[in-house]
């Protein structure tokens, strides 16, 4: 206790030396995010300057393993650092599908040396992945896949298609549900890993309703995957035809993480910040308005005690191995919620596409992009499902 | 603090949750009194055992004969009350008139809480006028006289009023009605002349009263704490008060939700048990999620509550908010999932029902906490 008191101050004292002004503000949009990568650029100096203090102390992945470029810090250490990163707002230094999805897979099925190339690669933000899973004929029912990799001895060849793969046009390299034995719906899929600049890969940005595209068709013309990239460094995680097995682990996580159970934006109260905004403009809320408000907070408070419940249940195993399921579900529909309440204060300024006021249509732009929070990752009538057959154990489901 | 139970607490929660689930079931205690039309509306026998358990000084300090436990310990029992539907005074007398007695003189404590540590006395806490809780008014006055004072005004909604050894009562010792200074608590003996009730049953078979006081004369010594000053008990009571109604609205809720989902597994229409259709499937688990999130919130108020922060009030009534809400999905659910039976009385779904209506109201329900929240937060 008295550990983690010190511990606390250190941080506090850390951060305020090294976190620059600028990356004390709330991730509005893309432009904020540092992710990473072979084509990586930074933003401005904050943000570079922020990124390179966090890599040196380990707090790009500050509860990884020292040896794997982490910080090594204990579940505890690690939620003091998020309450203090969260108390004055810091960003990410850096974000990426390698920390939140499988950098996790490798740290839990990894080989030693696919954890030592890999898993320092993703924290030193050097390559920046992406999630091949869905197919157009495989959203929900992800199970049913077709892309096909066919075994020749030391290496497959991959074809198929793949969608919605999110930044596949700017990722390095792509972890991508393979189906490996035709006859076995569930063991016959490898979780394989290559490099997005191999031949025969291409990918075709999606335009989506916000006017952003950040995904992407991605096709695969006889992609020769090598089953390995050295000594200890199988080209799959896990074993061959048991990717199904990583990939169900692996949702857990994504679903955790896109629940914002880690607190920060997505679960914040919001009335109060409204109330400020609308009267900048010279505008008031309706009562009717602000009654919404307050029951959206009463709500969104509570999912952040949840959120906090979840996360320290998780650390000793008291939680349900569901109920990410449950959280992805509350934390997404909650941030469809919030984006309605905001728009709704705005009135017609939060209308506009594309004026310099709005920073180019943040707004707008921002609530579409929530309506996608229950669909990526699990849509909310599926977590719904699970939620009714894992935990109620209820008959059929 | 980790927002799940210690060890002590988890051991505490099996027992507590073993013995309600055996003396204060719906059968043993809501039923059989509720049948016999009893005027208290709750047993004392439950309540004597109760005390042998030492629930029913759970706040108290040890130094005053108490367990000296916090509000995570006292919702541990609340919500089992909750989940049972048990008819008792523990809110109010353990929780609430606890709260005011703790801040009490030695003399107000040495005549009050031996009573109801042995589970002999029962309390009751007149607080709100109106038909809805709104305790920054109080018009119920107590005007100097002699060495002590004349209290004249009416409080209603005023739980157990009747069979009550003592009232824990709010009024104003100067000042006007909405002002936040000014207010004192008295504890009111059961026989204080002047006094009359009013027994109204309500919708959960809870008995309640209208309470007059009519030049009530009270010594000098009935005052518990500042005179002038009582508003801060009284801010600390309802906090005790609304952090504990929303452990046992948590027990209301889990409670009508398990009987749902168990009914869902044996009923059967269409050929099919109704827990294999997707429209139910999908409504049970929303009310899952619900109910978890406002069982995380309720420890979440009652750690800080525990810790003394400054954030536990806003927390509280977060907690209350959400529980009311949560448990009015759970009830309503329930009752519409079971069809028919769910309508009858021979079921219990429809008792959960009765009684999340009644602990909804009690001590502010969404609509007032949800208002607050806002309030608190500036805006
Ligand atoms: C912004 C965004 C980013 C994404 N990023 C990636 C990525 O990087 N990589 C990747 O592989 N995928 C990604 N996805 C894809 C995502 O995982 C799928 O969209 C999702 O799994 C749903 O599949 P689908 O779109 O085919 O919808 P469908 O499965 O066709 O669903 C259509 C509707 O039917 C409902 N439905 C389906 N099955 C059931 C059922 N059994 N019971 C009840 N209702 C049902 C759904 O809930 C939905 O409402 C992304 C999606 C979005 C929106």
């Amino acid at each position: 206790m008295a550990d983690l008191e010190t511990f606390r101050s250190e941080t506090r004292a850390w951060l305020e030396a090294n976190c620059p002004a600028e990356m004390r503000e709330p991730v509005r949009d893309e432009d904020d995010i540092y992710w990473g990568g072979r084509r990586a650029t930074f933003k401005n100096d904050a943000q570079k300057a922020w990124f390179e203090a966090c890599l040196a102390k380990g707090y790009t992945v500050p509860a990884w393993p020292k040896e794997y470029g982490g910080a090594g810090l204990s579940p505890e250490q690690a939620k003091v650092l998020r309450e203090e990163m969260g108390r004055i707002s810091a960003r990410p230094p850096l974000s990426s599908f390698g920390i939140w999805m499988l950098g996790p897979a490798l740290l839990h099925f990894g080989t030693e040396g696919q954890k030592q190339r890999f898993l320092n690669e993703i924290a030193r933000g050097e390559i920046r992945w992406c999630q091949g899973y869905s197919e157009p004929g495989s959203g929900s029912d992800l199970v049913s896949l077709q892309t096909y990799g066919d075994d020749q001895g030391d290496h497959w060849i991959v074809n198929g298609q793949k969608v919605w793969t999110s930044y596949a046009d700017q990722a390095d390299w792509i972890f991508c549900l393979v189906r490996t034995d035709k006859t076995d719906k569930y063991k016959g899929i490898t979780f394989m890993l290559y490099d997005m600049a191999s031949e025969g890969v291409s990918t075709k940005p999606i335009l989506l309703i916000s006017g952003n595209s950040p995904f992407c068709e991605t096709f695969f013309d006889n992609v020769k995957v090598p089953k390995s990239y050295g000594d200890d460094c199988p080209a799959y995680v896990g074993q061959v035809n048991r990717g199904w097995d990583v990939a169900k682990y692996l949702l857990g996580h994504e679903r955790e993480m896109i629940s914002g159970a880690g607190g920060g934006d997505r679960t914040a109260a919001i009335g109060a910040a409204m109330k400020r905004a609308s009267a900048r403009t010279g505008d008031d809320v309706d009562p009717v308005l602000r009654a919404e408000l307050a029951m959206f907070d009463v709500d969104a408070l509570a999912y952040t005690a949840m959120g906090e419940k979840f996360l320290d249940e998780i650390k000793v195993g008291k939680a349900h191995p569901a109920q990410p399921n449950m959280m992805k579900y509350v934390g997404t529909e909650l941030n469809k919620r919030r984006h309605e309440l905001m728009m709704a204060v705005g009135g017609s300024r939060s209308l506009e596409w594309d004026s310099e006021d709005t920073g180019g249509g943040k707004p707008a732009r921002g609530w579409l992009r929530t309506k996608a929070n229950s669909i990526e990752g699990g849509t909310s009538e599926v977590m719904l499902n699970v939620i009714a057959k894992r935990i109620l154990d209820l008959p059929g489901a | 603090m980790p927002l799940y139970h210690n060890d002590d607490q988890a051991m505490l929660a099996d027992t507590a949750r073993g013995f309600i689930a055996e003396e204060g079931n719906i059968a043993k205690q809501l039923r059989h009194w509720r049948d016999r039309d009893c005027k208290d509306g709750f047993g004392h026998g439950l309540w004597k055992q109760m005390a042998e358990m030492g629930f029913t000084g759970m706040l108290v300090s040890e130094a005053d004969g108490g367990l000296g436990m916090g509000h995570v310990e006292a919702g541990i029992v609340l919500e089992e009350i909750g989940r049972n539907l048990t008819p008792s005074p523990f809110l109010t007398s353990s929780v609430l008139a606890a709260t005011a007695l703790n801040h009490g003189s030695d003399d107000i404590k040495g005549r009050y809480l031996p009573g109801l540590i042995a589970g002999d006395h029962v309390f009751a806490v007149a607080i709100d006028e109106t038909a809805k809780h709104r305790p920054s008014r109080i018009a119920t006055r107590a005007e100097k006289s002699g060495n002590g004072f004349r209290l004249t005004g009416s409080k209603s909604f005023v739980i157990q009023g009747s069979s009550a050894d003592m009232i824990v009562v709010a009024a104003r010792t100067s000042g006007a009605d909405d002002d936040a200074d000014g207010i004192t608590l008295f504890a009111v003996p059961k026989d204080a002349s002047g006094m009359s009730h009013d027994a109204v049953r309500l919708v959960d078979t809870s008995m309640a009263t209208h309470t007059k006081f009519d030049g009530v004369e009270l010594d000098g010594d009935a005052v518990i704490g500042e005179i002038d000053g009582g508003r801060a008990v009284l801010d600390a009571m309802l906090l005790a008060g609304r952090v504990g109604a929303a452990a046992e609205g948590v027990g209301v809720a889990s409670g009508a939700m398990d009987m749902t989902v168990d009914y869902l597994k044996q009923r059967k229409q269409f050929g099919k048990l109704i827990g294999e259709f997707q429209a139910l499937q999908h409504r049970a688990s929303h009310l899952y999620s619900e109910v978890e999130i406002a069982r995380a919130v309720t420890i979440k108020a009652q750690q800080l509550l525990d810790a003394g922060s400054q954030q536990a009030d806003l927390m509280a009534s977060v907690a209350k908010a959400k529980v009311a809400k949560t448990a009015r999905l759970a009830v309503q659910e329930g009752v519409q999932m079971h069809g028919g039976i769910g309508m009858t009385d021979e079921y219990d779904i429809g008792l959960y029902m009765k009684r999340d209506r009644a602990l909804a109201e009690f001590l502010g329900d969404a609509y007032f906490h949800a208002n607050r929240v806002a309030e608190l937060s500036g805006y």
